[in-house]
């Protein structure tokens, strides 16, 4: 067993390599997680945040490097393979949830990721009593409906029912990929709220992604800024306690030489 | 004109229309297999309709019971719909595309097991028929016996895909066709949910196309073209007409079904007046496209131009 939760090694990709459209999305990327670490990562447009995300989901194979969860090398795992590892919650609050399903199908199908799934009833009495008390901590109501389609529910109801799908069979690592960031400033505040709750109840690893460095200083232990496809600052403990938004826009505008100004983060302060 | 139309003839043509869409009822619940729960258009069908049929008759000529024979044709049925699954899945090719391929490859291969003829004629006088035309027009018990059997095994039928996509695997194959980002973030090997859903429907197609060439008297290879139009027309009218009967009920999914039975009985029994208003046959698939094309197009529209679209709770 491995001592680290994540290692990501020299880890490289480029988009339509050798057309007008290339693009280096991850140049070497290196991050190691201890267990228990809940990592914020900021960083401008492209500077590939949410592409180390998918790169550790393998929603596509890397050109180059490692990357190991728990010990596994997962490199050339596909996605579904990497799933019982991995809970994920994304940006659009439409991909973590079937639209045309009910809450406790939702519920049901997340709760045997990474089981064999078989010709037993889809969901049971005992399932949805427990779905019951989870959702009833989350505080939204949302216990009362586990009938409901899905697709009737918000935004942030639906970001709220994918954290807890992520989280109901334990993950080694919990990515949160701007899963805020389509919502309202009052349900962002709620939808985080409940990913710092879920983090804490089950002892979670967890990276999360966001624009907002507010969020990025005041949520997680540790901090990482990405720029042009690599880690160009990495802080923890004390230090990330003490970090103010202007330090992390200096930091910016030294890896970036000024081109600053244009970009979204300056709007999410 | 219309004083000439004689109203017996069209009455004398019903129980024909209805064993019809009976039997075609089964086939568009592997339509709505595919294209309501895997969201997948899949034209395999046009020729797995035939590859059941013509396997079917031709076992049965052989002397096989027809009942083995039935589940012979759901096998072939099975194997037309993984061909298409593995067209598309492992090698990448469009849903729509892999599945032409097969529907045309399926031509040459049904013309070959009918024993490169056209057709095969099936007589109810030699071999003990599941269907045909001589139980429906007949006056006595057998036709009370085949539509009594043809709806008891419908029924059977909606019990048993309601099970199956009730299971795991069952809503597994639901949430593929809803979000396939969301299954395979939940561990769900999508490919081969693909592929699996795609041959339960076009076994079910298949076990059709056996029912639908005993019924005739006999398998022909054209059988089954346009079969996709019918099974979607079967679909949508269902939909449409009892959608907001089936929102809300209990074992909603085995209500969705039984109205998708119900649509495909609609249909011949439209296709049947039609007819008896004296429309040229061979001007009927044109019919068949245009009430498709209707009845697809009425959600659209009502979405469009209706007062009020869903409702949300924000």
């Amino acid at each position: 067993m491995s001592e680290y939760m994540l290692e990501i090694q020299n880890v490289h990709k480029v988009f339509n390599a050798g057309t007008i459209n290339e693009k280096i999305a991850l140049d070497g990327v290196d991050i190691r997680l201890n267990k228990g670490d809940f990592v914020t990562i900021i960083g401008g447009n492209g500077a590939g945040k949410s592409t180390t995300l998918n790169a550790i989901a393998g929603v596509w194979q890397i050109d180059h490097g490692k990357i190991i969860i728990n010990g596994t090398d997962v490199t050339k795992l596909s996605e579904h393979k990497r799933a019982p590892y991995l809970g994920r919650v994304f940006q659009d609050p439409m991909t973590g949830t079937a639209a045309t399903m009910s809450i406790d199908e939702n519920l049901a199908i997340a709760a045997r990721r990474g089981r064999h799934r078989g010709l037993r009833w889809g969901v049971t009495k005992a399932e949805r009593a427990k779905y019951r008390e989870k959702l009833a901590q989350f505080g939204l109501g949302l216990e009362d409906r586990l009938t409901t389609k899905v697709g009737l529910l918000s935004g942030g109801q639906r970001q709220a029912i994918t954290l807890l799908m992520a989280s109901l069979m334990k993950p080694d690592l919990l990515l949160l990929d701007e899963h805020t960031a389509a919502l309202d400033p009052k349900t962002a505040a709620k939808v985080l709220e409940l990913s710092d709750k879920v983090i804490a109840d089950n002892d979670l690893t967890a990276m999360m992604v966001t624009h907002n460095m507010k969020d990025a200083i005041a949520h997680g232990n540790r901090l990482i800024m990405m720029h042009e496809g690599r880690v160009i600052y990495d802080v923890t403990g004390e230090e990330k306690k003490n970090l103010h938004v202007s330090d992390l826009l200096r930091k910016f505008e030294e890896a970036s030489g000024g081109e600053f100004a244009n970009d979204r983060m300056m709007l999410a302060n | 004109m219309l004083l000439s139309l004689n109203l017996n003839s069209l009455l004398n043509a019903m129980p024909g229309s209805i064993a019809q869409g009976l039997i075609w009822g089964i086939m568009a619940f592997g339509v709505f297999v595919t294209f309501r729960l895997l969201d997948f258009a899949d034209l395999t069908v046009d020729g797995s309709m035939v590859t059941g049929g013509a396997t079917a008759v031709m076992l049965i000529k052989a002397g096989v019971s027809p009942w083995i024979a039935l589940l012979a044709a759901f096998a072939a049925g099975m194997a037309a719909g993984f061909v298409t699954g593995i067209l598309h899945t492992a090698f990448g090719i469009p849903g729509i595309l892999a599945s032409i391929l097969t529907q045309l490859s399926l031509y040459s291969i049904n013309y070959n097991i009918l024993g490169k003829a056209a057709n095969q004629a099936i007589s109810v006088n030699n071999y003990k028929l599941l269907a045909s035309l001589r139980y429906v027009n007949s006056s006595g018990s057998d036709r009370i016996i085949f539509f009594a059997g043809l709806t008891a095994g419908i029924v059977i039928l909606i019990a048993v895909l309601y099970w199956f996509f009730g299971t795991e695997i069952g809503q597994a194959i639901r949430a593929t066709g809803c979000n396939e980002s969301m299954a395979r973030a939940q561990g769900i090997n999508t490919n081969f949910i693909k592929v699996l859903a795609l041959m339960i429907s076009n076994g079910l197609v298949g076990m059709s196309g056996a029912l639908y060439a005993q019924c005739q008297g006999a398998a022909d290879v054209n059988m089954g073209r346009g079969a996709i139009v019918i099974g979607l027309a079967a679909v949508i009218i269902g939909e449409v007409l009892f959608g907001k009967l089936c929102e809300k009920r209990k074992l909603m999914f085995a209500w969705t079904l039984l109205s998708v039975a119900f649509g495909a009985v609609l249909y011949y029994i439209v296709y049947a007046v039609v007819i008896w208003l004296r429309m040229p046959s061979e001007n009927m698939k044109l019919f068949s496209a245009a009430i498709v094309a209707l009845f697809l197009s009425i959600p659209y529209l009502k979405g469009k131009y209706g007062k009020k679209g869903v409702k949300r709770n924000v």
